[in-house]
């Protein structure tokens, strides 16, 4: 077996450590080594977003990419949205709107969602069908995470 | 109510669960479609490190037996599905070899070290050669691949097709589909030695089905079997068989007395999850010339795959779809054959729908083409042979009653809404030359909330048809309410507990639900074919009414007014006309635990009740769907460019849920109808084994989604519920198809095959032709 390697990085506003193989992937770590486990697995081959995070501030699927990769990041995933217990307002749009059935794509649709905000403070309904057609939901058939989107996206300028 | 966890990542999904000293265990599948084991040799793969065990199909048989699914149908072959083969293999991705380790890692790098020798066998690739007669047996102790047949007859269906003014037919195909929840199917088992009990984390729809099963299958008292299904990322059908895995899991846990946990991954999801339909289906419709349905019939071959699966068996899927071929209209005449037929795949179980998706696309693409021959607009035909509300009950040819409906009210809403009359007209305006818009329309009536008269799956040797719910008030005022039901996503956490605090009269943040869990809540089976809204709901509002009529009594007691003066909502006991005089909730429950220095004479102490609820038949959900769609002939892509819903749930308990399951449910529906195809070559190898290959659609791919309801309640079942779940995938199909044929019309081209996909667009539009 390889020896393990130090990966360091900043998740959620916090300084965190931790040692693993070279080829364990970055979701594994989140999951299993930072304890973090509100990031899912959903198809390990960067088609299904569930695990989508923000590495220094951009969206990106940690089923592709190894721990090692992120060593130095800034990391943020969705334990890190809500602040001091009160939702983020993407959050709270999603629960006014039904933006959530099952619950288990929404942590890579909540930062997918985050990230097409940041890029694109008003998106047209067009662009926001296209922005989180990175991430599948079997569920919903979008129809609420849309409407979430556009009441967040309102809140939030 | 759930949201708020789920929202901050705070779910608990089984891959979320971890146990001390637990082993984590990685399946070597079979690379063969058919196959004999020649030989298995585990031991390279012992000794590696951080290997703790390697088990074989032999080495586990004598811990766990195999799932055999019984049935009363006649005719019907049972299969044994070991948790790991035996002899050999009959599907790609059957577990052949356990391999338990201490990560997942490692588990997985063992399996290369695992020796399996394999000798070919002929696979039985399709029902047409598994029904030949020199085809090889997928299961020789079957003595046949035609599992099970099935038919139901009214009159005779052969005269009056040959009496009818006009016949129309074709061979139909629905392709076989797979239901991808995006959570991955996952189990974890936790043996404890010292008590002798299992404990069974998994990813399902059924806890209270799973324990039946393995109480047998691991010889265990069911009371030492507690089986949990936590939070759960999608079920839709395909979570509510028991699968090998879960078999595997719970014997290893005993073999080795450490926790063992299998997180499949997508590849094992789409290589072994039951799979749908899968149907080719011959059928008639004869009407007069007037457009009145004269006479139905139809044959149709399914292939089950490998294996029939426990409980539903490998009759659930085909034998549905000659069940409801007729719909919601007036059959004078009907046969429906029906076969499954085994073949080296994997196995056809139930999917949102289950056989409607089918007949509907078959019924609905019968009905138009009848329309057609005739020069009659298609909703006109349809509301000529709708079932009306003064037709009901009715009995359908294949002995199932609607209780009740709003076929003709929801057609005509439907047409209203979409304003059927304008998008003709823009059809036939000569500026869109070149353009193919097409606007389909599908009706359709299920069967929910399903209660003991008949099983939810045709023979099936299980009970379906009843839930219980126990309400407790516990002394500090608070209520939870636990049931047998399982929950994946259709926010039962929100509406049993309105119904519970409706009925109760208690806030709604006072009520807590609390289901999945065998050891929770009373016995029960689980949540599938819409039928928790309408069985949990019923054995809800039992409970509940039983703790009101106590709560008032021991409040009347109290403030020594009569039980009849008193009113209970939002937590508090009121006399009428003196809302001064009140108790809360919370007041009533301490004197009902204080015991009888504060109860009425004889009464008992403690404010919990458990019920149950067996709705009997079960009550009919019905919609119309209709679809504008727009063909490029260019790139054979398909764009929906409206959907209309118009739905009858009954009563309904949250809008904004029930918009949900629609929705979601018309998001199935298109995808099965556009994108999603399960594709086997020759071999019986998967060539869709990902997410690139099999196409779920994304939001870019979807239309906004028009749903209006009716709410003509249930006047059969308690509450007026009726169930809503799968409806959406049931009508989508069909009216996309139609919408395309209408489109396609002016080409002279009909629609047989779903999905529509661009290849087999551009192969219709290709193929040499006459105009109409």
């Amino acid at each position: 077996m390889p020896d393990a390697v130090t990966v360091r990085l900043t998740v959620n506003g916090v300084a965190r450590e931790g040692r693993c193989e070279p080829r364990k992937l970055f979701v594994d770590f989140l999951r299993e080594d930072l304890g973090l486990t509100g990031t899912h697995v959903g198809c390990e081959h960067g088609v299904c977003g569930a695990c989508t995070i923000l590495i220094d501030g951009e969206a990106a699927r940690s089923c592709i990419m190894l721990a090692v990769q992120a060593d130095g990041a800034e990391i943020l995933t969705i334990e890190g949205l809500a602040q001091n217990g009160k939702l983020h307002p993407l959050q709270e749009a999603f629960r006014e709107h039904h933006g959530l059935q099952c619950g288990f794509c929404t942590p890579g649709m909540l930062m997918t969602a985050l990230d097409l905000l940041r890029t694109n403070p008003s998106p047209t309904e067009a662009e926001i069908r296209e922005g989180i057609s990175a991430v599948l939901c079997r569920c919903t058939g979008y129809h609420g995470i849309i409407r979430a989107v556009e009441a967040a996206a309102r809140a939030m300028r | 109510m759930e949201d708020a966890r789920l929202l901050q990542g705070q779910g608990r999904f089984v891959a979320d669960l971890t146990l001390s000293r637990m082993l984590h265990v990685a399946f070597l599948r079979s690379p063969h479609a058919h196959a004999r084991l020649v030989s298995v040799d585990t031991r390279p793969a012992r000794t590696l490190p951080g290997v703790a065990a390697c088990v074989t199909g032999d080495e586990i048989a004598t811990h766990a037996r195999p799932i055999r699914a019984e049935s009363k149908m006649a005719g019907y072959h049972a299969t044994e599905f070991p948790p790991l083969a035996r002899g050999k293999v009959r599907f790609v991705g059957e577990a052949v070899v356990a391999v338990l380790a201490e990560s997942r890692y490692v588990a997985e790098d063992a399996l290369e070290a695992v020796d399996v020798r394999y000798a070919a066998l002929p696979v039985v690739a399709t029902p047409e050669t598994a029904m030949a007669g020199d085809a090889p047996l997928v299961h020789e102790a079957a003595g046949s691949n035609v599992l099970l047949s099935r038919a139901f007859v009214r009159g005779d269906a052969d005269a009056a097709m040959a009496g009818a003014a006009v016949v129309v037919g074709d061979r139909f195909r629905f392709h076989r589909h797979a239901g991808v929840t995006m959570e991955n199917r996952a189990c974890l088992a936790d043996w404890n030695t010292g008590a002798g009990e299992l404990t069974l984390w998994s990813s399902t729809q059924v806890p209270g089905l799973l324990r039946e099963a393995l109480a047998e299958l691991l010889d265990l008292p069911a009371h030492r079997l507690r089986v949990v299904a936590p939070d759960v990322g999608g079920g839709f059908g395909v979570k509510s068989a028991l699968y090998p895995e879960e078999v595997a899991v719970c014997a290893l846990a005993r073999l080795t007395g450490r926790p063992v946990k299998w997180v499949g991954d997508r590849r094992e999801d789409l290589l072994t999850s039951t799979q749908a339909w899968d149907e080719t289906i011959d059928a008639e419709l004869a009407v007069d010339a007037d457009g009145t349905i004269h006479a139905l019939r139809a044959r149709v071959v399914a292939d089950v795959g490998a294996y029939s699966i426990h409980p539903w068996t490998a009759s659930i899927e085909v034998v549905q779809v000659i069940s409801f071929l007729p719909g919601p209209y007036r059959v004078p005449h009907y046969r429906g054959e029906a076969w499954g037929v085994a073949t080296n795949k994997a196995p056809m179980g139930p999917y949102r729908g289950v056989g409607r998706p089918v007949s509907t696309f078959v019924t609905e693409a019968l009905v138009d083409r009848a329309a057609r021959r005739l020069g009659m607009d298609p909703v006109a035909l349809r509301l000529r042979n709708l079932i009306r509300p003064d037709e009901l009950p009715y009995r359908s040819p294949s002995g199932v009653v609607w209780d009740s409906g709003s076929f003709v009210e929801s057609l005509e809403r439907a047409r209203d809404v979409v304003a059927y009359e304008h998008v003709r007209a823009a059809q036939r305006d000569p500026r869109r030359a070149g353009r193919y818009v097409g606007v389909g329309v599908a009706c359709y009536v299920e069967l929910t909330g399903v209660g003991s008269a008949i099983p939810a799956s045709p023979g099936a040797a299980i009970n379906t048809g009843t839930e219980g719910a126990t309400v407790r008030v516990d002394p500090s005022g608070t209520v939870t309410a636990s049931f047998g039901l399982a929950c994946q996503g259709q926010g039962h956490e929100t509406t049993l507990a309105q119904v519970v605090a409706a009925e109760l009269g208690a806030r709604l943040e006072d009520v807590r639900v609390v289901s999945g869990d065998t050891a929770a809540g009373p016995a029960g089976t689980g949540t599938y074919a819409s039928r928790s809204a309408v069985i949990g709901g019923g054995a809800a509002i039992l409970a509940a009414r039983a703790l009101r009529e106590k709560a008032l009594a021991i409040g009347a007691h109290l403030l020594e007014v009569s039980a009849d003066d008193l009113t209970l909502a939002d937590s508090r006991a009121t006399v009428r006309g003196a809302p001064d005089r009140a108790l809360s909730l919370r007041e009533i429950a301490r004197a009902a635990y204080a015991g009888a220095k504060r109860l009425p004479a004889g009464m008992e102490p403690g404010l919990e009740a458990t019920r149950f609820y067996d709705p009997y038949f079960g009550t009919a959900s019905n919609a119309t769907h209709i679809a504008v769609v727009e063909v490029d002939p260019e790139t054979c892509g398909v764009v929906v460019r409206r959907f209309v819903v118009v739905e009858d749930c009954g009563r309904i308990i949250n809008p904004l849920i029930v918009e949900g399951q629609a929705i979601g449910g018309v998001a199935q529906g298109v995808g099965a109808a556009l994108l999603e195809e399960i594709v086997y070559d020759g071999d019986g190898q998967l060539l869709t084994g990902s997410l690139m290959d099999y196409l779920v659609p994304t939001a870019a791919e979807l239309p906004p989604v028009e749903v209006v309801h009716l709410e003509r309640p249930s006047p059969t079942t308690l509450g007026g519920f009726k169930g809503v779940g799968e409806g959406g995938t049931i009508g989508a199909p069909a009216a996309v198809a139609n919408a395309i044929a209408d489109a396609l019309k002016p080409l002279g081209i009909e629609l047989s095959e779903l999905p529509v996909t661009p290849d087999r667009l551009f192969r219709l539009l290709s193929r040499p032709r006459q105009a109409l």
